[in-house]
């Protein structure tokens, strides 16, 4: 049996983050009323006139600059003329051979795979290439129902960025990498909320399927309808060995160019249309609109690029010392990022390396299951800065410090007063600690002498009961010490 | 340069255009000329950059700011039917 070669190319829509719609002054809203979001120019009326949505267009912009795109000096935007209800004018205003951006390529970064994943990338560090990236307007929303159809406009004309790649993705872990990473710098430069579920990113996927040794591409199928993260990953799973049976005979059907649909709950796609050719769009530049000189645009941009998730995952680990992995969980999110830069800065004599274990392995943990992320945190970094002074102090254990930290996250407050409450204060004081010493030393003298007898064991006894004696508020760092010191004399 | 054709029939079915067999014999003898004639510009050497509007204009953009449109029933006024404050048309199977 031949092996197969699995080729897929995605299609990713995102939402900009603008305040108004891409050809008209319409706010753009989610969860509007139906149709209270509208005007001549988004529903289509005969003589209403678009003009270019400067935001939107910027935004665009800096989404090629942090995926290093190139944009041509002069783009345009033209009609692609086809016929849909949820489309009013019977065209929809997008860029055919002058998009904004062309070129470039998203990074796949490790804990974007799925998690099961993760352990086996095939090609850790890739970077998927890009076609291009052009603007155009979204459409209205349909809703179908039982005997007939309903349009709300509110989303008609919303900013909608296309970012296209190259079939240059091999697997369906990698598809689901590249949505993620892609994602995250999205979210990372401002441009989209990105949010799957939400709508605000939409993905198709090109794919296809040929024997190895065979040099061109297999047919293309485009997949529509996926709505999430596991569903992509589930789609192409299906697809691909539909595609395979068809190839070998076990499936009657023939693979032609079409677009199919993903029923996620029945787990299989079905063909909802032959493809139209590109030409059949009939696309011709807008006489309406403008073409636009980009160059100025793309000199006040430039600077505006961040400081992205690769980047900063690479600062991490040289300047904090994180370990790769906790450098890649912290720079995932740029508000968990910032917290934890803060936290860095408030105290550089608490080391950063401990600070990150704290956040990812206690205050991401509590997070979990609370409202709001990072941004709601109780714990304040200047909080989490002073805890992890005291316990690296040797001030209190690392389970009263548990406890401190516990409590800060249900009802704030600083680590000097809850150890306080607490009564977790650590006797350090050599002078008291001593005392007690001396005086397990002299009431067990067998003790002593199993230690000089070289038994370790018995030293740790004398640990305890120093700690015992204490009421375990004794710095076990320093009772050791103490113990070691006047026993071994 | 062979002379160039046009499949009307085609090209009226994109356009949602029921044409009589008479209309689709005249449009198609018209949009054959018009075809031609592009031949015969395409046949001209120019020394020119392509042009993506008919006027040297650039650049007219708004800055992204918004500001209130129609309300509800204004925008639903030509809608031929109404259901859940939204335009009802006949039931869509894509």
């Amino acid at each position: 049996m031949p092996k197969y070669i699995l080729t897929i190319g995605l299609e990713v829509h995102a939402q900009l983050t603008t305040r108004s719609k891409m050809f008209c002054g319409c706010p753009v809203e989610f969860g509007a009323e139906p149709n209270t979001l509208t005007c001549p120019t988004c529903l289509g009326l005969p003589g209403a006139l678009p003009v270019l949505n400067e935001g939107a267009i910027e935004k665009t912009i800096l989404t090629g600059m942090m995926l290093g795109c190139t944009t041509p000096p002069v783009v345009k935007w033209d009609r692609k003329n086809y016929f849909y209800p949820d489309m009013p004018k019977n065209y929809q205003i997008t860029q055919f051979d002058l998009p904004l951006c062309l070129g470039g390529g998203v990074p796949l970064y490790d804990l974007a795979y799925p998690k099961d994943a993760q352990k086996t990338i095939a090609n850790p560090g890739k970077v998927v290439k890009l076609t291009r990236i052009h603007l155009e307007e979204d459409v209205a929303k349909s809703t179908h129902h039982d005997k007939f159809t309903t349009i709300d406009f509110n989303r008609a004309g919303t900013p909608l960025m296309e970012i296209v790649s190259d079939p240059d993705i091999d697997s369906a872990e990698e598809a689901v990498a590249y949505l993620n990473s892609l994602r995250q710098i999205l979210i990372y430069g401002g441009v989209s909320d990105a949010d799957m579920e939400k709508g605000q990113m939409r993905a198709d996927v090109n794919i296809s399927v040929r024997p190895e040794g065979q040099k061109e591409l297999g047919v293309k199928i485009e997949l529509k309808n996926i709505n999430s993260m596991s569903a992509i990953r589930r789609a192409i799973k299906a697809e691909t060995e539909r595609q395979i049976d068809v190839l070998e005979g076990r499936n009657p059907e023939k693979l032609v160019q079409s677009t199919r649909r993903w029923d996620d709950d029945a787990g299989v796609t079905t063909k909802m249309r032959d493809k139209e050719d590109s030409h059949d769009y009939r696309y011709f530049p807008d006489p309406d609109l403008i073409p636009l000189r980009t160059e100025s645009l793309v000199t006040r941009i430039r600077p505006l690029v961040p400081e992205l998730p690769h980047e900063k995952r690479a600062r991490f680990e040289s300047d904090y010392g994180c370990s790769a992995y906790d450098a890649d969980v912290l720079a995932s999110e740029k508000e968990l990022a910032a917290y934890y830069e803060a936290a860095v800065a408030v105290n550089t004599q608490v080391p950063a390396k401990k600070l990150a274990n704290w956040v990812i392995n206690d205050l991401l943990g509590l997070l979990k299951d609370t409202e709001g992320g990072i941004n709601a945190c109780p714990v304040k970094p200047e909080a989490l800065s002073e805890l992890v002074a005291v316990v690296e102090a040797g001030k209190i254990s690392n389970n009263q410090a548990k406890e401190v930290f516990a409590e800060m996250f249900a009802n704030g407050g600083s680590a000097s007063n809850i150890i306080k409450a607490k009564g977790f204060e650590q006797v350090s004081d050599t002078g008291a600690l001593e005392a007690i010493v001396d005086q397990i030393i002299a009431s067990n003298p067998e003790k002593v002498a199993e230690v000089k007898g070289g038994n370790e064991k018995a030293m740790n006894w004398f640990t305890g009961q120093a700690m015992k004696a204490s009421q375990g508020k004794a710095n076990p760092k320093i009772v050791t010490e103490i113990v070691r010191k006047k026993v071994l004399g | 340069m062979p002379s160039p054709q046009i499949d009307i029939h085609h090209v009226a079915k994109l356009a949602r255009l029921a044409l009589t067999e008479e209309e689709a014999a005249h449009y198609q003898q018209q949009l054959t000329r018009i075809l031609g004639h592009i031949d015969q510009l395409s046949s001209y050497t120019l020394d020119a950059e392509p042009s993506a509007h008919a006027m040297p204009i650039f650049d007219v953009i708004r800055p992204d700011q918004d500001r209130p449109g129609f309300e509800q029933n204004e925008a639903l006024s030509n809608a031929p039917r109404r259901a859940m404050d939204q335009f009802q048309i006949p039931k869509v199977i894509e």
